[in-house]
């Protein structure tokens, strides 16, 4: 039953992704690429978990640590840049 | 029963991830696409690091690594929103076009310089 359900939920963190990829490519603005990269990076973490729970894993959880930080970095980093033109003043 | 919980937060997450997503993809406004990813950042990671929780306290080998991802992205979340909020005022929208809070003016279009 688990494997079932863990298939399905890979499945819509998946679809999700490619629907973020499509708001990248298709954004009327750099804010909202922005934004369309900060939920990929969501969901990419999600998929880390699941592949973790699949394999019994405990490298993933690390993995899963690292990318929300580096993600949560990357999006202020970038959203300071739009704001100022500068990251550190 | 342990089993019938992680399929059923599996399940919760998949579909609030799905939502999450689709939500930014379907939303016409930049300023309502900043509501659609937060179903995907709260909800939808939420149970699937619960489910994983649950899912290692079965296998013998309980972990609060999980836990502290989830509160990291929770606290994480409403920071970056702020920003991309910031982004798109100063970048997409003019002070005049927006509506006037009463008795006060918008706090971030204010110049920091000025003394209050």
């Amino acid at each position: 039953m688990i494997d079932i359900a863990l298939t399905f939920a890979m499945g819509g963190f998946a679809a999700g992704l490619l629907l973020t990829m499509a708001r990248i490519l298709r954004a009327p603005t750099m804010a909202d690429r922005v934004l369309a990269l900060d939920t990929m990076v969501v969901n990419v973490i999600a998929l880390i978990v699941l592949y973790g729970i699949q394999n019994d894993s405990d490298l993933a959880f690390d993995i899963a640590v690292l990318f929300a930080l580096t993600g949560f970095v990357s999006t202020v980093a970038l959203a300071k840049f739009l704001l100022r033109g500068n990251i550190i003043e | 029963m342990t089993d019938i919980l992680i399929t059923l937060l599996l399940i919760i997450g998949a579909v609030f991830g799905l939502i999450g997503s689709f939500g930014l993809w379907k939303l016409r406004q930049p300023m309502q696409r900043l509501h659609a990813p937060t179903k995907a950042s709260t909800v939808g990671v939420g149970a699937v690091l619960l489910a994983s929780a649950v899912h290692k306290g079965t296998q013998g080998q309980p972990s609060w690594e999980e836990l502290l991802v989830l509160i990291f992205l929770f606290i994480t979340a409403p920071v970056s929103a702020l920003f991309l909020a910031k982004v798109h005022l100063h970048k997409d929208h003019a002070p005049q076009d927006l509506p006037q809070p009463e008795g006060s003016e918008w706090a971030t279009y204010k110049n920091p310089d000025e003394p209050r």
